[in-house]
């Protein structure tokens, strides 16, 4: 499945270091990123496949979130789905 | 790559607009748990409901986490239990506690379909049934209980409305120590569905499946904060707003549903689409129709606004999902609804008002605390009245009201968690004692007689 990753919050060096290194370290294939400054506030997006992930996508997934809490940033992750289904006809 | 406006769109309904899923709802039919031996029923109750939503929760709790969407609650719907009670006969008080037992260990929220439907008439095990509400909601904690007395091709049961009456009361006596719970949990219908998620009213119709997932979404935050945007659109563009704000949220609705029916390999139902508001801040129903320009819901105008609005949510809603079912519109529940809980206590909410919304709304008078003192045959005159409606209007409509035993009018009653808490209401005491007493069945109307 692919699953789309966001992190909000203020710009810090090395947050797409940080979150790309955790998905490689967990054998998550980054597909897309894309990065802006929305009102002063660093908004990055990755699409990532996670078919040969090494651990439940929760663990994944809550693991990012608290990398986010301890500094600062609001991190989720999400079944790419949601958006789709949400958005597109 | 999808578009970043569209993505951190769906975060924010999420996390800050109270998006959310409000129930998966798992359907079952307990018609083949019949046994003369009420103890053996019971048993076999407890075993197939057990057996079939063993997975409900913990699939719930995975969908929830992949997807990053909130899912409230999970809960299960069953076949009224009269028809099971008819087989059997006994107290059917054992059914509740066979009930209680399976859902403390599947660890559901709620269980719907203490139910009995009597709109033409009592058949065996419906009068023993309604007779056990009371102590059934009095001893049990996630037993849900409904009784439909009314449909627009049957007509109105006077008899059970007359019955459903001292019910309600009886059920409020019995949880006088629980601050008065009991009748938050049991709805009185007109044309009842068969396949609604949403308790307190949901239960398994007869017509079901053997084993159904029906999901009901929520989502009147989202509503409203999209209206905010469109401050000066008139009310074409107010329509169109909730239309496709409608759409999205029903989208995240079948798409939960799917998914929900595929893991735990149990046909799709329904997507039940509504509106429905908690006590939270920023998730009523109420400040979307004042958000259109009412200064406090219940004012002259907020019978309109709440039509377009539900009617914009169906519309929106319809396409968004492949089978749309259950109640399917906006909920006015006044203790659930931070908006009508103020315009209740500012005294700009009344019960005439709630009723003419109930002529537009998706269900009837719900989650109203009125006073404790509060005769049965008025509380049967309002149920009549919201039957009257449905059925002419071929529209479901139901009375929950909570007689607040050992409060007046302006004191409070809270339940706590998603029932909320509010004033207790004034409703006019003039006796309509004669007109209940009569009995009988009020006709279907020329409107039944469509072949």
């Amino acid at each position: 499945m692919r699953a789309v990753i966001t992190v909000v919050g203020k710009d810090t060096v090395g947050i797409l270091a940080k979150v790309s290194n955790f998905c490689a370290d967990n054998d998550v294939n980054v597909v897309d990123v894309s990065q802006t400054i929305l009102q002063d506030m660093f908004c990055m997006i990755m699409l990532v496949d996670t078919e040969k992930m090494g651990i439940p996508f929760t663990d994944f997934s809550d693991k990012l979130k608290e990398y986010g809490e301890s500094n600062s940033l609001k991190i989720h992750v999400m079944h790419e789905d949601i958006f789709n289904s949400m958005h597109r006809i | 790559m999808m578009n970043t406006g569209d993505i951190l769109e769906t975060i924010a309904m999420i996390e800050e607009e109270h998006l959310d899923i409000r129930t998966i709802t798992m359907g079952i039919s307990l018609l083949d748990c019949c046994d003369s031996d009420i103890k053996r029923s019971c048993e076999k109750i407890y075993d197939k409901i057990t057996r079939k939503s063993e997975n409900l929760v913990s699939t719930g709790e995975q969908i929830e986490k992949e997807y990053g969407i909130p899912i409230i609650n999970k809960r299960i719907s069953v076949t009224p239990i009269a028809m099971i009670s008819a087989c059997s006969g006994g107290n059917p008080v054992e059914y509740a506690k066979a009930l209680e037992k399976a859902a403390q260990t599947v660890g559901v929220n709620f269980i719907g379909g203490y139910s009995a439907l009597v709109q033409k008439g009592f058949a065996a095990g419906d009068e023993a049934l309604i007779r056990s509400i009371p102590e059934a909601l009095a001893t049990t904690e996630h037993i849900c209980s409904s009784v439909n007395i009314g449909s627009t091709k049957a007509g109105i049961n006077m008899d059970a409305v007359s019955f459903m009456g001292q019910i309600v009361v009886e059920a409020a006596k019995a949880t006088a120590d629980k601050g008065c719970i009991g009748p938050a949990k049991l709805v009185v219908f007109c044309n009842a569905p068969e396949d609604n998620p949403f308790m307190a009213g949901a239960f398994h119709g007869a017509g079901e499946p053997d084993c159904v997932i029906n999901v009901g979404v929520s989502g009147p935050g989202v509503v409203s904060n999209a209206l905010k945007k469109i401050p000066d659109g008139n009310l074409t563009d107010v329509a169109d707003v909730v239309k496709k704000t409608a759409f999205k949220i029903t989208r995240v609705g079948q798409l939960v549903a799917r998914e929900a029916s595929r893991r735990l390999n149990v046909p799709f139902g329904i997507v039940d689409l509504s509106l429905a508001p908690t006590p939270a801040v920023g998730d009523s129903v109420a400040h979307i129709l004042e958000e259109m320009g009412l200064a406090q819901c219940g004012c002259h105008g907020t019978t309109a606004a709440l039509a377009l609005l539900n009617d914009a949510v169906k519309k929106g809603g319809i396409m968004a999902s492949s089978h749309v079912g259950g109640l399917s519109g906006a909920f006015i529940p006044v203790t659930e609804d931070a908006g009508m809980i103020d315009a209740a206590r500012s005294g700009a909410l009344n019960i005439e008002r709630l009723e003419a919304m109930t002529a537009v709304c998706s269900v009837g008078l719900d989650m109203i605390n009125i006073p404790g003192d509060t005769p049965a045959e008025v509380i049967s005159a309002i149920i009549a009245d919201e039957a009257a409606i449905g059925m002419i209007n071929s529209k479901t409509t139901a009375v929950r009201v909570i007689p607040a035993i050992g409060k007046a009018v302006g004191d409070e009653l809270d339940f706590g968690g998603l029932l909320g808490g509010g004033p207790v209401m004034d409703i006019s005491m003039i006796s309509p004692a004669k007109f209940i007493s009569r009995g009988g069945r009020i006709p279907a109307p020329v409107q039944s007689l469509k072949n």
